[in-house]
């Protein structure tokens, strides 16, 4: 009989698939996961901590900088609890502008996640090819705002300019051929046999095991629970417009990939019905320009982050500065479940688990 | 002619502030009062554990941001009664944070968000205690907070009774003091560089260190100072 004995296996934080700073010490047995700790913090910069220290309005540019791959969610979260804590309550064009280009954001988000999971479990091509149409989404924001990553847009109490003519008949140019650059993605993937093997049956979390854990976003989706803060708490003018909540069944990687594959076409609809009923008007409502919320309004204000749940608790003391900003990322919380997802599995799994929790080290540790 | 001009201007200008008055604002006077005793979750709550809450409040009247604070004796009672009812099944606690208040005497203050994927309801709990107490951990009912309370131990410095594994998250074991501490500065007190030199003193002896640390993998004695 052949022995095997622990092994301790060090995974990172500069390992290309851990997607920026991830750290996971990795016991095993053979090549079988039987135990993990998650190691993060390697990119702490202490948000919490400046946000106590700068007045209100110049936290936006911090919020960028969180999960920066969609900058435009962070910025819409941040503005929206400032606005809950201070009454404020910003014009109808500014809501929907802000839909749209969160909508865009998500698409942008998704691909860049496509497109990185996809070439960690070796398909290269699709990582080219989402590229490709976030570049056409990434040239909508620099057009609109001069930004293309850190985006920096949304202020308190609306939005500092508005859409430019020349946005719409491209934006509608790309919705109508965005359609058919998914069923592309697909056809590399979906019915792919390698990826098949890969993605079915691994990292499964249950359903019940992900609420307790916390999970939100696509990856609690993918385990079969139909929960959308767009739906289950509408924010800005998400009860008017019609969209679906795609959900999985088994919550493995698969069920979470096709989740958020059908996440990007209920976005184009989403995007579609924004641009029908965005009505004519102000951009930006009046704020004071020393904004001074009521001493001791507390507020937890939550979105639908691309990730999942970003929600923003914001303590106010009455002075300019915020007297307690809390960050509720949601990469932060949904990596938690990894240990569980990859108890049992192989080294290579792990891979596959980490691309399909969709982490951003730059949420993570805050 | 200059006075036709005058009285044009100011009837716009009328015209322009009876448009913004009409813009409906939700003012936070104009909500209905809340009957905060007839709310199920409190009736229940006082009917289940009558000396638990110590508070009801709605902060800043904004509506759904209803606040129960708890006495921290009960709160893990509390908590597993609100999970497992199933009136209210809160079943995902969404945030826990913690918050310090130096002025008061129970200085540290926890706060849980929780929600109900089930019933679509949300909660704010709070606990507060003093600098010297520790709060029951909330990891037995829901597990998400685990990673939540090694966050408030490691940067508000709150310590939780009976946690599986209370080590700090976001900074390295070696920190001194908890950054989110109100008396703490912005710029730090310089434990970046100490870690540093500490290291490059003698480096294999910080990555022995560093090795045992990994190896016993188990929680620190946490009887550390908090905020000194």
């Amino acid at each position: 009989m052949l022995e095997t004995k622990e092994l301790i296996l060090n995974m990172g934080p500069q390992h290309p698939s851990t997607h920026g700073v991830l750290r996971l010490v990795l016991k095993l047995e053979g090549e079988t996961i039987v135990g993990t700790d998650v190691v993060i913090g390697y990119l702490h910069r202490g948000s919490e901590k400046i946000a106590e220290n700068i007045p209100y309005f110049e936290f936006v540019p911090y919020t960028d900088r969180l999960d920066y791959t969609a900058a435009l969610s962070s910025n819409l979260g941040y503005v929206m609890a400032v606005e809950k804590l201070s009454n404020i309550r910003p014009p109808e064009r500014a809501e929907y502008i802000r839909v749209i280009l969160t909508e865009f954001q998500r698409i942008a988000a998704h691909l860049v996640w496509l497109g990185t999971h996809a070439m960690d479990l070796g398909a290269m091509t699709v990582f080219l090819y989402c590229f490709r149409e976030r570049e056409t989404i990434l040239d909508f924001f620099e057009m609109i705002t001069g930004a293309r990553l850190t985006i920096n847009f949304f202020r308190i109490g609306g939005v500092p300019a508005d859409l430019p003519p020349q946005f719409f008949a491209r934006a509608w140019e790309f919705l109508e051929t965005f359609p058919d650059r998914i069923k592309e993605y697909e056809a590399l993937l979906t019915r792919n046999k390698i990826w098949l093997k890969r993605t079915k049956g691994v990292a499964v979390i249950s359903a019940e095991d992900a609420i307790d854990l916390g999970l939100t976003g696509p990856s609690l989706r993918g385990s079969g629970v139909s929960f959308d803060i767009r739906r289950a708490e509408p924010y800005s003018v998400y009860d008017r417009l019609q969209f679906d909540i795609p959900i999985g069944e088994k919550g493995d990687v698969f069920d979470r990939y096709m989740v958020r594959v059908e996440e990007m076409r209920q976005s184009i609809r989403i995007i579609r019905q924004g641009l029908e009923q965005i009505p004519e008007g102000d951009l930006i409502s009046r704020v004071p320009r020393k904004l001074k919320p009521p001493a001791g309004a507390e507020v937890y204000v939550r979105i639908e982050a691309p990730k999942g749940e970003l929600g923003f608790y914001i303590v106010s003391d009455g002075g300019e500065k915020p007297y307690r900003l809390k960050i509720r990322g949601p990469s932060f919380v949904n990596l938690q479940s990894l240990p569980l997802m990859v108890q049992g599995g192989l080294v290579a799994d792990v891979v596959a688990a980490i691309g399909s929790i969709d982490v951003v080290l730059g949420e993570v540790d805050r | 002619m200059d006075e036709k001009e005058r009285e044009e201007k100011i009837k716009a200008a009328q015209d322009a502030a009876a448009k913004r008055a009409a813009v409906p604002k939700p003012s936070p006077e104009a909500a209905p009062t809340l009957d905060v005793e007839a709310i199920p979750v409190v009736r229940r709550l006082r009917e289940a554990f009558p000396d638990a809450i110590r508070e009801v409040t709605v902060p800043g009247k904004i509506p759904d941001e209803l606040t129960l604070l708890i006495s921290a004796e009960k709160a893990l009672s509390v908590c597993r009664f609100l999970k497992e009812e199933p009136e209210f099944s809160f079943n995902y606690l969404a945030d826990l944070t913690g918050v310090h208040y130096p002025g008061r005497e129970e200085c540290l203050e926890v706060v849980y968000h929780l929600f109900s994927i089930k019933t679509r309801q949300r909660l704010r709990l709070k606990v507060r205690v003093r600098e010297e107490e520790a709060v029951e951990s909330v990891s037995s009912v829901w597990r998400t907070a685990n990673w939540h309370e090694r966050e408030a131990y490691d940067l508000v410095g709150i310590r939780f009774r009976n946690h599986p594994d209370l080590r700090r998250i976001l900074l390295p074991e070696e920190w001194e003091g908890h950054p989110l501490r109100r008396e703490y500065p912005v710029e730090g007190r310089g434990e970046g560089l100490r870690y540093v030199a500490h290291v490059l003193r003698d480096p294999e002896k910080a990555f022995r260190e560093f090795e045992e640390r990994q190896a016993s993998q188990k929680s620190p004695e946490v009887s550390q100072e908090g905020g000194e």
